[in-house]
């Protein structure tokens, strides 16, 4: 399985060396890395390729690691109907920079590429009609990049007195309790918070 | 919104911005009317702008994320067993499908496998979702054309399935079943039987449902040759179950990527030719006859032995075990709070669901909270595509061809 497939993505990485920058095993399923201008031909590639023919581009989404340079992975997970195969194309882009568009490929791409703008922010050029997709209408933010907080900033209620609904800043009663369970028996090598003896030599 | 302000022309009460006034069409120009999002036409809180032309349709342009309720950026704060029960309520017409998928990836990515008896009760009530699926969208798809009838006796159908899921589960659609490494509880005594029964009796049902729409004039008028998919357009949008089969692409994840113990079962995958309306509604009643099958052979092989794997560092003890051993109230304790570490990795795992793919992205990065997990909902591919379907149909075609889709809003927000 894993021999095969580690096959197939040299033969993908040998048709185009100057686009495909790393090939990737990961769980049994065949990860290959591009970088974001290159996103074009490689999915038009391995869409047209007698031998890739993924027709299919069942998944597009995006992972934040806000402590990266290039603090987004964008992932492209695509589906060959006719040899019952999978491959997930990844890129790491920056913050602010747009990533080219696939919509002109993939039918299934446009509405995913508003979603991954609504949801992280990432813009993509040539974009048919980049609009959020999933929140609100007048939503500010992009509520799945790590540093949104889970309770977002506004909430909306029912105002009794104007007879519509108000937005007002989000208030908790309770401030939200995120645990952490870094257990100090089992080799926690982080500063504790708040101690302030850290750093000095006892 | 921003639509409603370019338009020169503006007709009728829906779509105009606030201080808007509406204005008589001089000559003959579109239409804008808002379907939705309170209209049962919609299945669901489909707010669909339509750009009319009389009583054709000239464009159509979905907007969805009304029930958008943030699943996937909850999940991140969640432990892994704490993160499956928001599964149950994205497709909430058939729970347990979804909590399939999350299961099947956090297996994946932990490396354990459930018992046989777990995987065959995984896939007995995987069957039972895609009946209870099924038979509430047929029957809607029904009354969406005018048929009130077999809705009404849908229903009750329908109930029977769910009377399963709340025995094994205790709860009729939120069951939190199926876990990482097995199924919750072994079946409760008697719901083998239970099971065999329905088997017996349902396909007379189906037989009597099917002669009175099926074939019936009104029916086909409604749906034979309505929003027609080929089988290129049906890939390119990124169609899957039976939106995809009904354009006569004989693809399903059973068979071709099986999972579980689908494997080992007989069934046969129903395909059409045209990908119209009428035969999405004959591939998913087919469908309904092949889950029987399944279900049917799920329960002749069930094996004995446990449901769950033996590992008390994915599994809860059992409740008896508890009041004896410390070790096992310790377990109990730390796997209900910390819950478990998962390894770094990630794994995209998809099943065939009731409506087609559903698939889960799902990043960890060995801590005991998902990094992210990305939800693949089939109805999200099928609802884009509604603007070029629907074109050049009357407005009552487009609530058909949303009907045949099968969309619920649940999976398709988030």
């Amino acid at each position: 399985m894993s021999q095969e497939l580690t096959e197939f993505g040299t033969i993908i990485s040998g048709a185009l060396p100057a686009e495909i920058t790393n090939v990737e095993i990961i769980r049994d399923q065949l990860v290959l890395w591009t970088r974001f201008d290159s996103v074009v031909p490689v999915l038009t590639f391995l869409r047209d390729d007698p031998g890739c023919q993924f027709k299919m581009l069942v998944d597009l989404t995006a992972v934040d690691y806000p402590e990266r340079p290039e603090r987004f992975e964008v992932v492209y997970n695509l589906l060959s109907l006719k040899h019952n195969r999978r491959v997930r194309l990844k890129l790491a882009v920056a913050d602010g920079v747009p990533v080219p568009s696939v919509s002109e490929i993939f039918g299934a791409a446009n509405w995913y590429e508003r979603e991954v703008w609504d949801m992280f922010g990432i813009a993509f050029t040539g974009h048919p009609d980049m609009r959020r997709i999933l929140t609100d209408y007048e939503f500010e933010g992009h509520p799945l990049r790590k540093d949104f907080p889970l309770t977002g900033y506004v909430e909306v209620r029912y105002d009794d007195e104007q007879k519509r609904v108000v937005y007002e800043p989000v208030k908790l009663a309770q401030e939200f309790r995120n645990f952490d369970f870094v257990s100090p028996w089992e080799g926690m090598n982080t500063l504790l918070p708040g101690d302030e003896k850290a750093g000095t030599t006892p | 919104m921003a639509e409603t302000k370019t338009r020169t022309v503006n007709f009728g009460v829906a779509g105009l911005a606030a201080g808007e006034q509406p204005l008589i069409a001089a000559e003959n120009k579109p239409y804008l009317v808002n379907v939705g999002p309170q209209h049962p036409g919609t299945h669901g809180v489909l707010r669909l702008v339509l750009e009319m032309e009389g009583e054709v349709v000239e464009r159509a342009d979905p907007h969805i994320g009304l029930l958008h309720r943030g699943t996937e950026k909850l999940i991140e704060y969640k432990t892994y067993i704490q993160a499956l029960p928001y599964f149950d309520r994205l497709d909430y017409v058939s729970p347990m499908a979804q909590e399939h998928a999350f299961a099947l990836a956090v297996e994946k990515l932990m490396g354990i496998v459930p018992p046989r008896r777990g995987q065959f009760i995984r896939v007995l009530f995987a069957e039972i979702s895609r009946i209870a699926n099924h038979l509430l969208n047929v029957t809607a798809f029904a009354m969406d054309v005018g048929a009130l009838t077999p809705i009404l006796w849908g229903f009750e159908e329908r109930e029977k399935l769910l009377e399963f899921y709340e025995r094994v589960s205790g709860a009729r659609f939120h069951a939190n079943y199926f876990r990482p490494g097995g199924v919750h509880r072994d079946l409760p005594p008697g719901l083998i039987e239970e099971i065999y029964g329905f088997c017996d009796q349902f396909p007379a049902w189906l037989d009597n449902f099917e002669a009175l729409i099926t074939e019936n004039r009104i029916f086909k008028q409604r749906t034979v040759n309505i929003g027609p998919v080929t089988a290129e357009q049906a890939v390119d949008w990124g169609f899957t179950g039976p939106m995809l089969r009904a354009s006569g692409v004989p693809w399903d994840l059973r068979k071709s990527q099986p999972y579980d113990v689908y494997a080992e079962m007989d069934f046969d995958v129903p395909v059409g030719t045209n990908g119209d309306c009428w035969e999405r509604f004959l591939v998913r009643v087919e469908e309904m006859r092949q889950s029987l099958k399944i279900i049917r052979q799920a329960l002749d092989n069930l094996p004995p032995g446990p449901v769950m794997v033996d590992n008390r560092k994915v599994a809860p003890p059992p409740r008896a075990e508890m009041k004896q051993s410390m070790e096992a109230l310790i377990h109990h304790f730390k796997l209900f709070t910390e819950g478990y570490h998962v390894p770094a990795g990630e794994t995209y795992t998809a099943v065939e669901a009731p409506k087609g793919e559903f698939a889960v992205y799902l990043v960890s990065d060995g801590s005991n909270k998902p990094y992210r997990c990305k939800i693949r909902a089939p109805g999200f591919t099928c609802i884009q595509a509604i603007d070029a379907i629907g074109r050049g149909y009357m407005l009552a075609d487009v609530v058909a061809i949303i009907g045949s889709m099968d969309v619920v809003f649940g999976e398709i927000d988030r």
